[in-house]
């Protein structure tokens, strides 16, 4: 009797398996971004049928070894070993923001560095695209590590300044300091006051904002950073790195 | 952290550029990295299989052993390159962890093999991806549960009986497992004998025979010969009730053993007669009697303990209790739900068997379990319609828990062959591992042989050596530094066993041996009673082999049957083929042996020595053991 509506009910379950599994591939959204493939130059994606293809492999092949050596400070063999790195990381080729987010998180596991991330992934992103490339990636590597004090100043400043206007006002300041102290997290000595975020802003305008408008330019920066010995001696510090 | 994360740590310190004109406070040095900063391949050779990685690629795991500095004591100056001397085809997936920073483990490949590997390179298994990692721990598990079944068997089963039992645990282990003893296999086939003549007694009681004389209607053979049953009756409660006695008495622990199933079997099956025994023979009461008489099946259980089979099938029924548990309810459910539904569908109708809700339980069953009987059968239309969906969810209902008692039921029965199976290799493989310890002691003799007799046969001799490999040479110089060390040396099995058996029981010395054997030993000079210095020293020994592993700790426990100084006379006189003493590789002419190191028997009770050869387990025979002792025949146990 039961042995036959048994075996029946059996059969089934393999399959039922298997039309499960077909769903979950079908939901599950790519780790880093995917495009649609093409060829050899680096193209922005534009296409709206990108969507559709989800599932196919995508690639995003950087411009060649000559034209990135010739845009960047780093030798061909640290270029080389740059993008073993982070092709091994991102196979397809591009870091969206949350990968980044998640990855930048790592290195500050007591604090939440997610809010700094963002700014760094926009001041990384030159062409505002929502994902960085590996262009991207290695330009911004060169000016940091390579790059003269004046670059690397205005990296900072870029980076600071939310909006990219060319000012940096009192708003923009507070977010990035505060992101920055959430990256601290709880568990410091001593104990982060609600109100440390905007005094260090406030002290950061003092030293800063000369002609006491509110706002930061980017003259007023550079000047300003030059003249303190602290900071330019500062800006040695990471030039080893890679 | 995620060992790919490492790679984005430059550009973390990078980015940190950005910190630096908010600086409270001045930022700290950085760091110096004196190793070489570009990037180099390096070359591994494993079994002779070239594998090329980046230094990069190893160092993201630096607690592991490719990782760490530790690679350098595998660096071959002369190639250029690092050698393991592993297995090339487990290293591609090694290799592919520090690349990917996913583990995965090759489904093919054994368990252990695989194990192994990851603790050389320094690999916790835990690192094992998600897509691997259930399979890696089934495996695990099985390959666990399989070791613990054989060690299990090793100890329980087939361990053989150590010399100091006492009478009761023998008794228990004759109960347990009968193919151990001829007597024990008479009273399990006696027991099963009469098991089944009582069953089928009691079957029989009850099928009518021809009426005797006078009487008209068929009457119960049980009535009619009524003695005779009850002779048969007493006759296999009085075996039965003397079986679970003996059993109480010899059982370890009493009250562990009372609260066994099988013992409550035995108790329900011998109650009835005993109980009816001391009834008086009341009319109202020996109706309660009767009732008591249907235990008495229960003796079919008995038959449990005869038949593998039985107890898998029980066993499997505990272990399913969950589903069977399930079922249960479920149906219970489904009885409750259409038991309603038909008898308020089958209740306008006249002469409809529907009386009552609990009388409709009894026609759902029956349609549910598709018996369909035809006692009980719904008239209207609306009864119909709600019996034929009865029918068909009956079906599913118990269609759905089968599959998984049957795969259980499945499972352990195979459990159960695979361990048979096992134990009667472990047998074979047991047999083969002492002959291959017994070529290694007759070698070790030989060697010794060499020594003794020195430049005597230099021919022979030279031949032997020639024979040895160097390995042998030095595990038998070290083997030899360790007689000299002890000041003991090493017997053989055959002597220490005939030294065991023949040694009298009420031989009794202390457990501190070697001061009282030399003694003991030295009032008989070995050379008119070397036998019997001998069997002394072999009994002290078994008690030295008691003590130590009651102890379970290897003492140096030494028995020294000193004959000093032999001459060689006295050896010819002992050993009427003294003459045909050739330096003869294949053979060995003297009864010097190796104890290897006994493994100590579990439950050793410190009294009297049994009296039969007991086989002190480890102890190899020499095939050739004559009356003949080598200088001085010391017997060590360690």
């Amino acid at each position: 009797m039961s042995a036959p509506s048994s075996l029946f009910f059996l059969s089934i379950l393999p399959s039922l398996h298997h039309f499960s599994l077909l769903l979950h591939f079908f939901t599950f959204p790519p780790f880093c971004l995917s495009i649609h493939p093409f060829l050899s130059v680096s193209l922005p994606p534009t296409d709206s049928s990108d969507s559709d293809l989800e599932l196919s492999t995508v690639r995003h092949q950087p411009e060649g070894l000559d034209q990135l050596q010739a845009q960047t400070k780093f030798t061909r063999k640290e270029l080389q070993s740059l993008y073993r790195g982070f092709k091994n990381e991102c196979p397809s080729g591009l870091v969206d923001e949350e990968t980044f987010k998640s990855i930048y998180s790592q290195f500050f596991p007591q604090g939440d560095a997610t809010t700094y991330a963002h700014f760094l992934f926009n001041a990384f992103d030159m062409d505002r695209n929502g994902s960085i490339r590996f262009e991207d990636f290695v330009i911004g590597l060169s000016v940091l590590l390579r790059g003269s004090v004046t670059e690397k100043l205005n990296w900072a400043f870029n980076l600071y300044d939310i909006n990219k206007d060319g000012y940096i006002t009192k708003e923009e300041m507070l977010a990035i300091m505060k992101s920055i102290y959430d990256m601290m997290g709880r568990y410091t000595y001593p104990c982060v006051r609600d109100e440390a975020p905007s005094e260090h802003v406030d002290k950061f305008f003092q030293k800063m904002d000369r002609n006491r408008d509110g706002v930061v330019t980017i003259e007023e920066f550079i000047e300003t950073c030059q003249k303190d010995e602290n900071i330019m001696n500062s800006m040695q510090l990471f030039e080893n790195v890679i | 952290m995620a060992a790919g994360v490492a790679t984005w740590l430059p550009f973390a310190r990078a980015a940190a550029v950005g910190w630096l004109p908010l600086a409270k406070k001045t930022m700290p040095k950085p760091p110096v990295d004196n190793s070489s900063r570009s990037d180099e391949i390096l070359y591994l050779n494993v079994s002779g299989v070239r594998f090329q990685t980046w230094k990069n690629t190893l160092d993201r795991y630096p607690d592991t052993l490719l990782g760490s500095s530790e690679k350098e004591f595998f660096f071959n100056e002369d190639t250029e390159e690092y050698f393991f001397d592993r297995d090339h085809e487990m290293f591609r997936h090694i290799l592919n962890f520090y690349r990917t920073g996913k583990l995965h483990y090759p489904r093919h490949e054994c368990i252990q093999a695989f194990d192994e590997e990851l603790a050389f390179y320094g690999i916790v298994p835990e690192i094992i991806g998600d897509c691997c990692m259930e399979e890696y721990r089934d495996r695990k598990k099985e390959n666990q549960e399989r070791l613990a079944e054989d060690t299990e068997a090793n100890e329980s089963m087939d361990a053989p009986l150590p010399p100091d039992s006492t009478p009761r645990e023998r008794l228990w282990r004759a109960f347990e497992n009968p193919h151990t003893s001829t007597m024990a296999l008479v009273f399990y086939y006696v027991t099963g004998f009469f098991i089944a003549v009582s069953v089928i007694a009691n079957v029989v009681e009850t099928v009518p025979c021809r009426p005797p004389e006078g009487r008209v209607k068929d009457l119960p053979c049980g009535e009619k010969y009524q003695l005779a049953f009850f002779c048969m009756d007493t006759a296999c409660v009085l075996i039965f009730t003397f079986e679970y006695l003996m059993r109480l008495f010899a059982a370890p622990s009493r009250c562990k053993f009372m609260r066994s199933v099988m013992s409550v079997i035995d108790v329900v099956a011998i109650m009835p007669y005993y109980i009816g025994l001391v009834m008086p023979e009341n009319e109202d009461v020996s109706g309660a009697f009767v009732t008591l008489r249907v235990f008495r099946v229960f003796r079919i259980f008995k038959f449990s303990r005869h038949s593998q089979g039985l107890r898998i099938l029980g066993y499997t029924l505990k272990s399913c209790a969950s589903e069977l548990g399930f079922l249960l309810f479920s149906l219970t459910m489904a009885i409750i739900i259409f038991a309603t539904v038909m008898f308020y569908a089958e209740k306008g109708t006249k002469g409809s068997t529907f009386t009552s809700i609990p009388a409709s339980f009894w026609y759902t069953i029956v349609t549910m379990t598709t018996l369909g009987y035809g006692d009980m059968v719904p008239n209207t239309i609306a009864g119909k319609i709600f019996g034929s969906i009865c029918s068909l969810s009956g079906v599913l209902v118990i269609a759905l828990p089968v599959p998984v008692i049957v795969s259980n039921f499945s499972r352990i029965y195979h459990q159960n062959q695979r361990a048979d199976k096992r134990r009667a290799q472990q047998k074979v493989r047991l047999a083969r591992i002492r002959m291959a310890k017994k070529g290694t002691t007759n070698a070790f003799l030989q060697y010794k042989e060499d020594r003794g007799l020195g430049g005597r046969d230099s021919d022979s001799t030279a031949l032997c050596v020639k024979n040895r490999s160097a390995f042998e040479h030095q595990h038998h110089h070290l083997l030899h530094c360790l007689e000299k060390t002890t000041n003991h040396e090493f017997t053989d099995e055959m002597t220490y066993s005939e030294l065991c058996m023949t040694e009298s029981v009420g031989f009794r010395t202390s457990r501190s041996t070697s001061l009282s054997s030399q003694q003991g030993a030295q009032n008989n000079p070995t050379g008119c009673c070397p036998r019997r210095a001998r069997r002394r020293a072999a009994m002290r020994l078994a008690n030295s082999t008691a003590s130590v592993s009651r102890g379970s700790v290897q003492e140096l426990d030494t028995l020294h049957i000193k004959t000093t100084s032999i001459p060689p006379q006295t050896r010819s006189s002992l050993n009427a083929q003294a003459d045909n003493l050739k330096l003869n590789c294949g053979e060995q002419d003297f009864t010097a042996a190796i104890i290897s190191i006994p493994t100590p028997p579990a439950n050793t009770p410190d009294e009297s020595l049994p009296p039969s050869p007991a086989p002190i387990p480890g102890i190899l025979r020499n095939t050739r053991a004559t009356a003949f002792t080598h200088e001085t025949v010391k017997i060590s146990s360690l």
